[in-house]
């Protein structure tokens, strides 16, 4: 399925009331490619798609990842460690595509550049994937990408920030397809501080300037605050909180149950009634990195 | 067309040629964005440059020498002149850029410095520039480096500095800086990143290196002075960049100045253990720029491996991979083994210890000497950036040569 298509369903439902735009959010959730293994990262995506996350997003594992917090770095060096290559990655991805999940790829720039741009959108496109987020690439250097991903119809997810200037939101907008990633705080993956604000005036202002789905990531923990976010962003980008199931959990098997059950409250959450949610402000406690 | 070039570059997104750039999370463009203007205007601006002289020259010691070592070039049969940024404050030719760069800050209006730091050369001196002008220092530093520098992270404290141990990744350089850059992502309104190198997102290759351009100015009109011609050869050692970039960039439009960059050969190109990126590695993206990487087929970065911390980085300043790849430098691996040599026969000739990076750059011109001395027919005249002073690395050294345990 292509997000395209995700984001048209969502619309589609019920939601809940009160909600600036119809319907409710998606939510995205994140895993590591051959996180702890290859066939585990596989069970861990198919597990959260069959709990209710709408959109998986495929994180390949790279050496220096500078957006990324404590919790993927120790998810993607496991992986690495465990020898994982580029190639698993598009198989995974196919795997997990394979079940009709929209699949999403999320990588630093280097690894898809050493592949090739243009074969790399190709077998990208042919393992079913329908879009790729490139933290580290803007539009300003994305010349080759804009093209292989033009010519192989896969989504462009670049990101957008609360310090981005309205000129840029809307050269980043223009140049995305499918969704934009608003990275709703100053910080890395895992990190949560600052106001509760920053993240819907942010989405106000790519809404200023366009209609593209917008989604908003970085810290949800759980069903309540992914409802939260869900009143105001398109999708709901959930990472750090999903591995850490998978990275305390004992053994597979309740590692694959944490997911199903953290899955399942976030699916929740952007269902449920605002009155059921937390209060807006919970997002802004200051917290270390977890 | 070289020459002309390299007056010009990068254009104005930051690009050498191919190289450059800018590869970060959209969080920081603005900061780089900021620190472009601010950069831009202080070169342009007379004030500031009268400052930054000033404080390099009444603080610094700037101008360094440039000294004809007699002993070593009788030694090696070159006519050697040593530019002395081993005697600057701080004891290496990183005071210049962190000068510049806290001036900059200030006139940023932040009060915050985050710096990342090998040998622990760069976090002393951007220590030193914090306590002089009164701004909050956070060093990053890999634990393995914490460990072979423990002299250079006392001073840091010494001077007020926090220095915090990066444990992720291979505890080096590299994640030093991975992890400086995501403080920045976080803290970036109120904090300035010192980068220690020409190297990462524009504008820091080229403001790093108009920071420590002054090197090869000077070095140019001194070696006029001294001998009436300009050198045959410059070399300097390479690890992100800057000493080279700083005493090169005078010197590319002299078409007859041949240029050497010394990476470090580690245990040998064949041994995988090094950080020769020119010799060992390909052009690829790390840490905010496009330049030659040591990385695997996946395009994932490879381990550096060096007996000098400063020069134990898996990526190159993207200037440095524009001069290579048009062929205006070349840049040569050199052994650890070569290195120490190198280090022992200055010591000896010259009662100068110098650091283990700037003993790279020794032990390259003794390997070149008998291939100018044949191409000129006569005794060739070298530069040699002697970029840092060796008290950080007694400990090491000492132990390499059984003189410690
Ligand atoms: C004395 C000295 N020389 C050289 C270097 C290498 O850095 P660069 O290549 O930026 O000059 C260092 C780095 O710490 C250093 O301390």
């Amino acid at each position: 399925m292509s997000i395209a298509v995700a984001f048209e369903k969502a619309r589609a439902e019920a939601g809940p009331a009160g909600r600036e735009r119809p319907g409710r959010a998606l939510v995205v959730g994140c895993m590591p490619a051959g996180f702890p293994t290859v066939e585990g990262s596989i069970a861990s995506m198919k597990a959260m798609a069959s709990a209710g996350v709408d959109v998986i997003e495929v994180e390949l594992p790279y050496s220096d990842p500078v957006m990324d917090g404590p919790v993927i770095q120790k998810a993607s060096d496991i992986a690495l460690a465990g020898g994982v290559r580029t190639r698993d990655t598009l198989r995974i991805i196919e795997a997990v595509a394979a079940t009709g999940v929209p699949v999403v790829l999320m990588t630093y720039w280097n690894p898809i550049e050493k592949y090739g741009v243009d074969g790399f959108a190709r077998d990208l496109a042919a393992a079913g994937a329908t879009g790729m987020i490139t933290p580290d690439l803007i539009p300003d250097e994305a010349e080759e990408w804009l093209a292989a991903s033009d010519r192989y119809g896969i989504d462009r997810t670049f990101l957008v920030s609360p310090s981005s200037t309205d000129d840029r939101i809307a050269m980043t907008v223009e140049h995305c397809r499918g969704f934009v990633y608003a990275t709703s705080i100053m910080g890395v993956t895992g990190a949560r501080e600052q106001t509760s604000s920053a993240a819907p005036e942010l989405v106000a202002r790519v809404r200023a300037v366009s209609d593209i789905p917008v989604g908003v990531g970085l810290g949800v923990r759980d069903g309540a605050q992914a409802g939260e976010v869900g009143r105001f962003a398109d999708a709901v980008i959930v990472g750090s909180a999903l591995i850490r199931c998978v990275l305390e959990a004992p053994d597979e098997s309740a590692g694959l149950d944490a997911l199903r059950t953290l899955s399942a409250d976030l699916a929740a959450g952007v269902r449920a009634e605002s009155d059921a949610l937390a209060p807006l402000g919970s997002l802004a406690r200051p917290e270390a990195a977890l | 067309m070289t020459a002309s070039l390299a007056g010009l570059l990068p254009d104005v997104a930051g690009h050498f040629g191919r190289y450059g750039g800018r590869f970060v999370p959209e969080a920081l463009v603005a900061a780089l964005n900021q620190l472009d203007a601010a950069y831009r205007h202080a070169m342009a601006d007379e004030a500031f440059q009268a400052e930054f002289g000033a404080l390099l020259r009444d603080y610094a010691g700037v101008p360094s020498l440039l000294y004809r070592a007699s002993r070593l070039s009788e030694s090696v049969g070159a006519n050697i002149l040593l530019k002395r940024e081993d005697l600057n404050h701080t004891g290496a030719h990183k005071v210049r850029n962190v000068l510049g760069q806290a001036l900059l800050t200030k006139r940023m209006g932040k009060r915050r410095v985050i710096a990342e730091t090998g040998a622990g050369q760069h976090g002393v001196a951007s220590a030193t520039a914090a306590a002089l002008m009164d701004l909050e220092c956070v060093v990053y530093m890999g634990e393995v480096d914490t460990e072979r520098q423990a002299l250079n992270v006392a001073r840091m404290k010494m001077l007020g500095a926090t220095v915090v141990p990066v444990t992720s990744g291979s505890r080096t350089l590299k994640d030093a800086l991975n992890e400086a850059l995501r403080d920045w992502v976080s803290t970036v309104e109120h904090t300035h990143y010192v980068i220690g190198t020409a190297a990462g997102p524009h504008p820091f290759p080229a403001m790093v290196r108009d920071f420590a351009r002054g090197i090869g100015v000077e070095a140019r009109r001194q070696c006029l002075d001294l001998t009436g011609t300009l050198p045959d050869a410059v070399g300097a050692c390479v690890g992100g960049g800057s000493n080279a970039i700083g005493i090169f960039h005078a010197f590319v439009g002299d078409e007859g100045v041949r240029l050497y960059g010394f990476e470090a050969g580690g245990e040998g190109i064949g041994s995988g253990r090094h950080a020769a990126r020119f010799s060992g590695g390909t052009p690829g993206v790390l840490h905010g720029t496009r330049t030659y990487v040591l990385q695997d087929d996946d395009g994932q970065t490879l381990e550096s491996h060096s007996i000098s911390a400063g020069l134990d980085y898996p990526g190159v300043g993207p200037e440095h991979a524009w001069l290579h790849d048009n062929g205006r430098a070349s840049y040569l691996p050199i052994t650890d083994d070569e290195a120490m040599a190198a280090f022992q026969l200055l010591c000896r000739t010259e009662g100068i210890i110098p650091a283990l990076e700037s003993a790279h750059a020794i032990a390259g011109i003794l390997k070149i000497v008998p291939t100018l001395r044949e191409e000129l027919g006569r005794e060739p005249t070298i530069i040699i950036n002697l970029s840092g002073r060796g008290d950080k690395d007694v400990e090491t050294a000492g132990a390499y040569f059984g003189i410690l345990k």
